[in-house]
């Protein structure tokens, strides 16, 4: 029994890091800055929703961004934001203006010649925040 | 990039979700695949928006020619409105019963309402409830088949999901449907007949995968029995290719087999769709 408990910490211990697939997917470091500059090309120029943005500074929200689309995806890096519900929390962001959002995403992911499969893996982990975001 | 801007522009105006979650629009007028409804609110108004739909389809076995129009509108993505009208061309049987020409009618006008979840935001299926009342025009075939009415109403409920990155890293959608009705042919030989006359529950299916933004593939079936004996009837199922070059226009061209319709067997054929969305 205590060789059996040792052997599955040893393996645990040996487990591999959590999956990093996507971050490298999406071209790493360099390829999340291009991908976040895209997104946010699109979102400072969409009249759907770029209101929102007025004020935001953007070289501070492309940073945060980055560092969170890194974090999420697998990649090393921290995430020093505030959680989803706290930032757009006062922003009462509706269901349109989410999907403008994740539409302008998609373009930019289009615009960098992503992989369809590597889209459809980045909006599967990302819009289940929709509830964190919207209605806040 | 004057071009790119209006194209933009153009998109926005037919509602905010994204492309091909408002499906196509099923021969009974609301959102779904095409011969089976979808819990999906026709369009693309988002909650705070209002979208509209119109189409026409055809299907054409050679024996049968069904043609199909109407138009639906999606409130708050929450409840729709549809209407059609649908015609079958009895192309074999009309000359062959000394009626050329003839064919049957059937108005159908539909509600539905979503009940809860999402297509795509949330881990539930989107749920919708829906009701279609239908109303043959030409009974006098349906009645001497042994049609009780020419009016019923179809009662459904369906749950839709789409599954990102869920086949293979593509997206891919499954939808059921369960219906209670007495139609006979979906209605278009009247309802209701001399031995089984009550409503029967009809399951309904439709699944397929989004190989890009723009293009899915899929099939469809449509489980129906009817209570005319002398015409027994099969259940229809389709092998579809929908694409959505953008939130205007959607195109489905599929291969059906309607299987044994009154009497005719192996009734397979094109079917071809077209609907704007506004
Ligand atoms: C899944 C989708 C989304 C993700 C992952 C996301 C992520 C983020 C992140 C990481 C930040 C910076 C956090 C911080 O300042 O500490 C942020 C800020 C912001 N987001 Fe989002 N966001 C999403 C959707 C949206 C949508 C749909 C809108 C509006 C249409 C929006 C509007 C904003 C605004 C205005 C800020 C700046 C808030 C401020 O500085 O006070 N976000 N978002």
């Amino acid at each position: 029994m205590r060789t059996i408990f040792a052997m599955l910490l040893a393996l645990a211990a040996a487990a591999p890091s959590p999956d990093d697939s996507l971050y490298r997917a999406l071209g790493e470091k360099q390829g999340i800055a291009r991908l976040v500059d895209a997104l946010l090309d699109r979102v400072y120029a969409d009249p759907r929703i770029n209101d929102l943005f007025k004020h935001v500074d953007r070289p501070d929200l492309a940073r945060l961004v980055g560092e969170h689309f890194c974090h999420e995806t697998g990649g090393p890096c921290e995430y020093t934001g505030r959680s989803m519900t706290d930032t757009h929390s006062g922003l009462a962001i509706k269901a349109k203006e989410f999907d403008a959002f994740v539409e302008d995403l998609v373009d930019a992911m289009e615009a960098l010649d992503l992989p369809t499969r590597t889209q459809n893996r980045m909006l599967k982990h990302f819009a289940p925040m929709r509830a964190e975001i919207i209605d806040q | 990039m004057a071009l790119a801007l209006a194209a933009g522009g153009a998109a926005h105006a037919a509602g905010s979700r994204q492309l091909a979650t408002g499906g196509a629009s099923t021969i009974e007028g609301g959102a779904g695949g095409g011969l089976v409804p979808w819990a999906a609110i026709t369009g693309y108004g988002a909650r705070e928006e209002i979208g509209a739909t119109a189409f026409a389809t055809r299907i054409n076995t050679g024996d049968y020619r069904l043609d199909v129009q109407g138009a639906a509108v999606g409130l708050f993505n929450r409840i729709e409105l549809s209407a059609s009208r649908q015609e079958l061309d009895l192309v074999a049987l009309g000359p062959a019963l000394g009626l050329p020409g003839a064919h049957l009618r059937q108005h159908v006008i539909g509600a539905k309402v979503r009940l809860a979840g999402d297509v795509l935001y949330t881990r539930m299926p989107q749920i919708a409830l829906g009701v279609q009342y239908k109303k043959q025009q030409d009974f006098a075939l349906a009645r001497a088949l042994g049609a009780r009415d020419d009016a019923d109403v179809d009662v459904y409920l369906s749950a839709t999901k789409v599954f990102l990155a869920g086949v293979g890293g593509y997206n891919a959608f499954l939808s059921g449907t369960a219906r209670l009705t007495r139609a006979n042919e979906t209605g278009l030989l009247g309802f209701g007949g001399e031995g089984r006359n009550g409503r029967r529950v009809a399951l309904e299916a439709s699944g397929g995968v989004l190989l890009s933004r723009r293009f899915a593939i899929g099939a469809e079936y449509r489980g129906k029995s009817g209570s005319l004996d002398a015409v027994r009837e099969s259940a229809w199922r389709d092998l579809f290719v929908a694409w959505f070059p953008n939130r205007h226009v959607s195109v489905v061209v599929a291969y059906a087999d309607l299987g044994t319709v009154a009497t005719l067997p192996d009734q397979t054929g094109w079917y071809l769709s077209v609907q704007g969305a506004f």
